[in-house]
């Protein structure tokens, strides 16, 4: 309870004293240290989760029965249990364990061992956070001890050293003399259902932008830069002769992003395939495929129908423009263009069949 | 280092005195107003987490990207890059069209003759109007295939619906675009492509003869048309574009940033 101040202190201390039905004086008396806890103490407290994500305190709960040893399984498949237990990408859980593990110079086996719920929580875990707070708590002198004595291996029948996610005192290891029934845990708080601070999104595993994004987007710039100064100095934009209204060039075609359309208006009635098509399916159809596809799975074995329909049309219209590009010649009849040459003159630099 | 050889000798002391120049010019009051902190290039850079925030929280352009991205976004076969290549190549066709039209006027009688005179007269004309040109087939083949890697990712579902519409308006810009631009080099490619597009554009049912009319400032292609297309080409459609660009970045970030993973 250091570096907390006083007006938000005594805020937690009564609305719990509302919720227990205890005097706000007992219950400040008691965060001061100056009294025994007799219910649960403030779950209120801005606590500085910088190093230690919470699903590892969670964790840490789970694996608080002393189970001795347990931290020679491999890293990697300790992780992949210590991610499966927290619900939390591996890399993220990874760092974290190095950061601990770093901390407190325990090794990154037991650090995640104990994610894992496969060994006790290390022993110094939350020291740094809470040096002053355990010490003047009747209770919690055996804790204390436990600091002194990180290795005393004895069992203990109390169980976790934590409670949620909540700032505990030390692992559980009561040195050999507690007689039995003494508490050596308090419990320092209960998390109702509904916390004050609901937690909505989820862990996500990110990266910084510098340099990690940045990097891979200026490559791509480079490299478009390159090919299109390679492209430019080896063809040529084509340039016929000067326009003339009177002297139509056979066959005459569109740009060749309209080529598919072209290609549509000689099969179909112009009313449908030069507007109707274009606009309708074209322009209203796309806008609208947001609101007609309701399904929200983003996974492509859930959308077989849409991936499919957006395939028939990106290889409908590829054919069709290049139908319209390559195999029209003349009057825009079908030709080949190995056999009657290239009737597209922005590409008349590029392929040439002589 | 110091092995008495005096060329060597020479070299170092070379290397010293340019290193602290360059320490006394980046530590001047001019260099640091003009880096914002967290810039890699101020003095004392050090690459730390802090640092890496304030690398895109304070620089103007880096801006259009949170500070943190998901990992599986950084993947180059997620997107491929492709929105941002668009980008890059409208920034790219801004400059070299740019450079184009100071030599370049949109009449029928110098439209033609200026285009013969940049690829042969003008430095590097050629060079930068080929570039202008494939650059512009590029951009309408990346903004469609950004649209169907969107798709594929189903990256168009709540609540990225109406980021969706815009892009396709954007898609739409870059075609009108691309065709205005067909028009201005007033060869016989230009007039005809133009020609037959325009005539499909006539089979609007109702007002097909309207809307061709106003496309072409008459009933066929002239140099009223020219000069229409000429300011749709440079003026007014860039700036439509550039509106709907930035409601895209911005509704990207505010739709919470890249889609995924699948």
């Amino acid at each position: 309870m250091t570096e907390i101040p006083e007006s938000l202190l005594r805020r937690s201390a009564e609305a719990k004293a509302k919720a227990l039905g205890v005097p706000v004086e007992q219950v400040l008396a008691e965060m001061k240290g100056e009294a025994p806890p007799s219910t649960p103490p403030a779950a209120t407290e801005p606590e500085p989760a910088t190093e230690e994500p919470t699903p590892s305190a969670e964790t840490a709960a789970e694996g608080g029965a002393p189970a001795g040893g347990g931290g020679s399984d491999d890293i990697d498949a300790l992780l992949e249990k210590a991610a499966a237990v927290a619900g939390m990408p591996q890399a993220l859980l990874r760092r974290s364990a190095e950061a601990k593990a770093k901390a407190l110079g325990v090794p990154l086996v037991n650090v995640l061992a104990e994610m894992a719920g496969e060994a006790p929580p290390a022993a110094a875990e939350v020291a740094p956070e809470t040096p002053g707070e355990a010490a003047p708590q009747p209770a919690e002198a055996p804790a204390a001890v436990a600091v002194e004595e990180p290795s005393v291996p004895a069992p203990t029948g109390n169980g976790g050293g934590k409670v949620a996610a909540v700032v505990s005192p030390r692992p559980t290891m009561p040195p050999a003399g507690v007689p039995e029934g003494v508490r050596t845990q308090r419990l320092l708080t209960v998390v109702k259902a509904k916390a004050i601070q609901q937690v909505k999104a989820e862990p996500h595993d990110k990266v910084n932008t510098w340099p990690h994004l940045m990097l891979v987007e200026f490559v791509a710039l480079l490299a478009m830069t390159g090919l299109l100064i390679v492209m430019s100095v080896a063809l040529q934009a084509p340039l016929l002769e000067a326009a003339n209204p009177n002297l139509t060039p056979n066959p005459s075609k569109a740009p060749w992003y309209f080529l598919g359309l072209q290609e549509l208006l000689s099969y179909f009635d112009p009313q449908i395939a030069g507007v109707t098509v274009p606009t309708v399916v074209g322009l209203i159809g796309f806008m609208m495929i947001p609101y007609v596809d309701r399904n929200p799975s983003t996974k492509p074995s859930d959308r077989k129908l849409a991936i499919m329909l957006y395939t028939i049309f990106l290889a409908g219209s590829a054919t069709l423009t290049i139908l319209g590009v390559l195999f029209r010649g003349k009057g825009f009849n079908f030709s080949y263009p190995w056999k009657d040459g290239i009737f597209f003159d922005d590409l008349k630099d590029w392929v040439s069949f002589e | 280092m110091a092995n008495g050889n005096g060329k060597t000798g020479l070299l170092e002391r070379v290397r010293e005195r340019t290193s602290e120049a360059v320490d006394r010019l980046r530590g001047s009051q001019f260099v640091e107003s003009v880096l914002r902190p967290g810039s890699p290039f101020k003095k004392g850079y050090a690459d730390s987490p802090r640092n890496r925030s304030y690398v895109i929280m304070n620089n103007v352009l880096y801006h259009l990207h949170p500070v943190k991205v998901k990992r599986h976004g950084v993947k180059l076969s997620y997107t491929l890059c492709l929105g941002g290549l668009s980008f890059f190549l409208f920034i790219l066709l801004t400059i070299t069209g740019i450079f184009l039209m100071f030599y370049y006027a949109p009449t029928a009688e110098r439209a033609y003759a200026d285009i013969q005179a940049l690829s042969t007269n003008v430095a590097f004309g050629s060079l930068v109007r080929n570039m202008h040109r494939w650059g512009a087939h590029l951009m309408v083949l990346t903004v469609f295939l950004h649209m169907s890697r969107v798709f594929y990712h189903g990256a168009y579902k709540p609540p990225r619906e109406f980021n969706w519409v815009v892009g396709v308006v954007l898609l739409l810009l870059t075609l009108l675009l691309s065709f205005t631009g067909y028009l201005l080099p007033w060869d016989q490619l230009a007039l005809w492509a133009v020609t037959v597009g325009t005539n499909m554009a006539g089979f609007v049912p109702v007002f097909g003869d309207q809307v061709k009319f106003a496309l072409l400032a008459g009933v066929e292609v002239t140099a009223g048309t020219l000069l229409r297309w000429y300011v749709l080409h440079v003026l007014f459609l860039p700036f439509i574009i550039v509106i709907f660009m930035a409601v895209h970045f911005w509704r990207v970030r505010k739709d919470g940033g890249i889609s995924g993973p699948l």
